[in-house]
């Protein structure tokens, strides 16, 4: 029944365009002028118009700056993010200006110059002088702002001095993240797609993983075997034996992982802390690295001007130093509640929306007491 | 040589299987719009959705059915959408609408050409994109649902059906019907150079040309170097998701299982998608400021302001845009050192184009303005042309474009830049040679309506967003309540979605004028604007063949309008120069 009315309401709307149209038509007709010809009257009209609505573009951006300051990002919580924020706001600074000197003109001289059948334009062709201000001006500036974004870029990209870095592995999937911590040596261990399994859900590869998990398909090749000497029907023994040869190879898989992997990563990996929570300490310098499971993420933490791609098959990574603590920053924001959150900003599927992650800053007392209540690799895969 | 071929046709040579460039360009224009009309409403849909996300709306059961059970949007479906329109808008409607009509219409007609180079290859041209929109159409229809890894499809998650449902029969739709685009965008392409090197009328040197003309030109020469990367990405992706090969994929688990693709990198995919992806939006901008500087220099009526320059810019920019695809990727995971590279040639393009926008505005200036709609639209063309491409410095620039990455900062500049330019272009476009087309006017006060509806919803819908960016809302985002700190965003997404619904209707007032005018308009006299190009000597009747008799031979540039010592404030191309009379 909607339906029917929307239609009925389209049907009529038309009709009654096709009306007015076909009024004004006959209007002109009276009056002897075509419709199409663009009169004074027009001229003045839309001229007026266009600067009127110059004057409440402009009017507008002022408001919605004024009105929507508040809810843009709030101060950075990085070290490199103030750099981050002092080129955006000069580059905003250029930009604004520009805008505001152009559009102006743009919709004023389309006011001046409104036609009038008794004036002629000027001809003016081309003027070598403006044209060239025109050229090197620009320039002149971008170059400044070219030369001051390499400069900012270069310091943000800076991995010469990783020393004292806390270590942290964020691990996307469809739909959410896991971090890894390098544990008490600091150092971070290997990890494969292929090493998955259990409760090793990033796929770690260490000693200890690897014994469980050969184990784990030791035992279920043995109750195969069991399976197998008990079947009598055809088909099912093929499936078994197909369960039985994919067991093999995930075996050889595993054990040619192993043999691959230098011995100190092993070793290392038996300490790191695998943890559904990003905890940082304040004030220190904080390397991220990005692995992906399935699809492209990207790791997004907007408070700290943080982002980087997570690609499967690649290691990406970011480095930056937290500077404001969450409890810091509720009373900067001034909200009782806020937190801050790592997300994805790559699409990867139905419930991009909504993975996310928690960040903690605080203070490195804090973080060393909370990182001394989780449990090390080796004992949580356990 | 007084015939030029013009000889009694039926139904099906002269409206389908039509060789004559300007039936071509109408068919373009009108599958163009077609898709357009489909992309709108699909924006229309996702845009309610965001406003009012997770409600149900019978709108949203109207057009989608089982996706939308109960009237709320299924997430996938979501996806589908955005994916969706952003495809159809860039290489439908503004690759093959805009550039498709008005290169087929305008190349022979402003050059004084009886035709394209090959008409054959022209009409298989249209006919490649036809089947190539049908299949796109069709792929919405299929159970698992049309493409949904963004219009940029990156892989794996555009390679793995389980992945996300849209990536299965979806996807290889959608992969034929590129690939099919391609082509056809190729035929066209090599048809348009060829054409404007070799059929130029007697007198029409380069520098004479229109500058719709060079850079309609220079469009196609950057589309034949730019498709064929899309189509090795393409054919590689195919490869990748039905014969087993691992150019983009490595150590994939997915559902609980690991796939056996080793040593393939997605990151090869982006580089190879955005080589043709940047310049694809040259192809898309392109066009369009050619057909305003055209329309601004015609009803300013005053010469555009520095041809050379104007033509300067149009090959700068082009050049440019073939080094500067990776300011895409800042955040892919690609040396730190190419990003430098990347910013570096990015915020270069600034140059030309600032060079442009001061052109037309100086242009105006001393002018005599003339509003016509199609003026409206080349004035509001400027004006996003300058505020979205201000914003590209910051995008551009590799150490902000960290923060802002696949922000709605960035959704805001491109709509701007180049979807409102686009559209805005090819508006303007239709409003001016819709007599050429037809025969026949469109109606103008509709047109004045059309446009300051449009302008107010456009701005509306997309300066917004900028805010939104900066306060790091991502974009493909299904619902913003998943997180607290977009909450106090709502506001904003409310506004923007009232203003994208009343900029979409007015559209339904422009294609009411289109078809009205198409039947009913005033008819039109041979040079309604008091043009100076070839165009406006051809007969209203639009025969076979583009003039009855001689072709016209060309003594002067396109821009002599309002020039000193002469009888009228134009003079077409055609006319001889005067004794002692300057050329410009």
């Amino acid at each position: 029944m909607t339906e029917l009315l929307i239609i009925v309401a389209i049907v009529v709307a038309v009709i009654a365009i096709a009306q007015v149209v076909k009024i004004f038509e006959l209007a002109n007709k009276i009056k002897g002028v075509k419709e199409s010809d663009i009169t004074d009257k027009d001229n003045d009209t839309q001229g007026k118009l266009l600067l009127t609505f110059g004057i409440l573009f402009m009017a507008s951006f002022f408001v919605m700056t004024a009105k929507w300051n508040h809810l843009l990002l709030p101060i950075s919580a990085s070290e490199h993010g103030v750099e981050i924020d002092l080129l955006m706001n000069i580059s905003m600074g250029v930009i604004i200006i520009v805008f505001l000197i152009t559009q102006p003109i743009l919709f004023f001289l389309s006011y001046k110059y409104r036609g009038r059948k008794d004036r002629t334009a000027t001809f003016i062709s081309h003027n070598d002088k403006a044209e060239i201000i025109w050229t090197i001006v620009p320039a002149v500036v971008l170059t400044v702002l070219i030369v001051y974004g390499l400069q900012t870029w270069s310091k943000i990209m800076d991995r010469s001095d990783l020393d004292d870095a806390v270590v942290v592995e964020l691990y996307g999937k469809q739909f959410d993240w896991t971090a890894r911590y390098a544990g008490a040596d600091n150092n971070l261990g290997a990890a494969n797609v292929r090493f998955i399994g259990g409760l090793n859900t990033v796929g770690v590869i260490s000693e200890s993983a690897y014994a469980k998990q050969m184990a784990g398909l030791d035992n279920n090749i043995a109750k195969a075997h069991v399976q197998m000497s008990e079947e009598l029907n055809a088909n099912k023994r093929v499936k078994i034996e197909a369960r039985l040869a994919k067991m093999e190879s995930k075996k050889s898989t595993l054990t040619a992982l192993v043999s691959i992997t230098p011995k100190d990563l092993l070793e290392a990996a038996e300490d790191d802390v695998v943890v559904k929570e990003l905890h940082l300490p304040v004030n220190k310098t904080v390397h991220l690295k990005f692995r992906s499971q399935d699809v492209i993420h990207s790791a997004y933490l907007p408070h700290f001007r943080v982002q980087m791609n997570c690609v499967p098959g690649m290691n990406t990574d970011f480095v930056f130093k937290p500077t404001i603590t969450t409890e810091e920053m509720r009373v900067e924001t001034g909200n009782e509640a806020f937190e801050y959150v790592l997300l994805c900003n790559k699409i990867c599927g139905a419930a991009h929306y909504n993975m996310q992650l928690k960040v903690i800053v605080e203070s490195e007392e804090d973080y060393n007491k909370w990182m001394a209540e989780q449990s090390v690799f080796a004992a949580s895969n356990n | 040589m007084s015939e030029h071929g013009h000889h009694e046709e039926n139904f099906f040579s002269k409206y389908v299987f039509s060789t004559d460039h300007k039936m071509i360009a109408k068919q373009f224009l009108i599958t163009g719009m077609t898709m357009g009309v489909i992309a709108m409403i699909m924006s229309v849909l996702f845009r309610i959705q965001l406003s009012n996300p997770g409600e149900p709306n019978p709108l949203f059961e109207l057009f989608l059915g089982d996706w939308a059970k109960g009237g709320v949007m299924d997430p996938n479906m979501y996806l589908a959408l955005v994916t969706i329109h952003g495809t159809l808008m860039v290489f439908f409607v503004l690759t093959a609408g805009l550039s498709g009509t008005f290169s087929n219409l305008l190349i022979p007609l402003q050059i004084g050409a009886v035709d394209m180079a090959s008409g054959f290859l022209n009409a298989m041209s249209y006919w490649f994109f036809f089947i190539s929109s049908v299949i796109m159409l069709i792929s919405l229809g299929v159970e698992t649902g049309p493409a949904s890894a963004g219009w940029t499809i990156y892989p794996p998650l555009s390679a793995l059906p389980q992945a996300i449902p849209g990536s299965g029969l979806g996807m290889t739709l959608w992969l034929i019907s590129m690939t099919l685009f391609i082509v056809s965008s190729l035929l066209g392409g090599l048809n348009y150079v060829v054409t404007i090197l070799n059929l130029r009328t007697k007198g029409l040197s380069m520098t004479r040309l229109p500058l719709t003309m060079w850079a309609f030109f220079v469009t196609a020469i950057l589309g034949i170097l730019s498709f064929p990367v899309l189509v090795s990405a393409v054919l590689l992706l195919v490869f990748d998701r039905s014969f087993g090969t691992s150019f983009y994929l490595s150590d994939i688990m997915i559902q609980g299982e690991v796939l056996s693709n080793v040593g393939g990198s997605p990151v090869l995919y982006e580089h190879l998608f955005w080589f043709l992806g940047h310049p694809e939006v040259y192809i898309v901008i392109l066009p369009a400021l050619g057909i305003t500087s055209e329309i601004i220099s015609t009803n300013s009526r005053k010469p555009i302001f520095g041809y050379r320059a104007m033509v300067g810019s149009i090959l700068g920019i082009a050049f440019l845009s073939f080094i500067v695809w990776a300011h895409h990727m800042f955040i892919s995971g690609m040396s730190p050192f190419l990003g430098s590279v990347f910013t570096f040639t990015t915020l270069l393009i600034a140059i030309p184009s600032a060079v442009k926008a001061f052109n037309y505005i100086t242009t105006l200036w001393k002018g005599n303005l003339q509003f016509t709609p199609a003026m409206l639209f080349s004035i509001g063309l400027v004006s996003t042309f300058i505020t979205g491409g201000l914003t590209g410095i910051v995008l551009g620039d590799s150490a902000l474009d960290i923060n802002v990455h696949d922000t709605y900062f960035v959704v805001g500049h491109f709509h701007i830049v180049m979807g409102l330019s686009a559209i805005f272009g090819m508006l303007a476009g239709v409003y001016h040679w819709f007599p050429k087309m037809y025969g026949r006017m469109m109606n103008k006060k509709l047109g004045y309506a059309h446009f300051w509806i449009t302008i107010v919803g456009a701005y509306g819908t997309f300066f917004p967003m900028h805010y939104l960016g900066l306060a790091g809302l991502p974009r493909r985002y299904y619902s913003n309540s998943a997180f607290p700190m977009f909450d106090n965003l709502q506001d904003i997404n409310e506004i923007v979605t009232v203003c994208a619904l009343i900029g979409a209707a007015a559209q339904f007032l422009f294609l009411f004028n289109f078809f009205y005018s198409i039947f009913r308009g005033e008819e039109a006299v041979q040079n309604p604007w008091k043009s100076n190009t070839l165009e406006w000597t051809t007969p209203v009747a639009r025969i076979h063949g583009n003039w009855p008799g001689e072709i016209p031979s060309v003594y002067r540039w396109p821009y002599d309008y309002s020039k000193p010592g002469a009888d009228a404030d134009f003079i077409p191309q055609n006319v001889p120069l005067k004794d002692g009379e300057e050329e410009h």
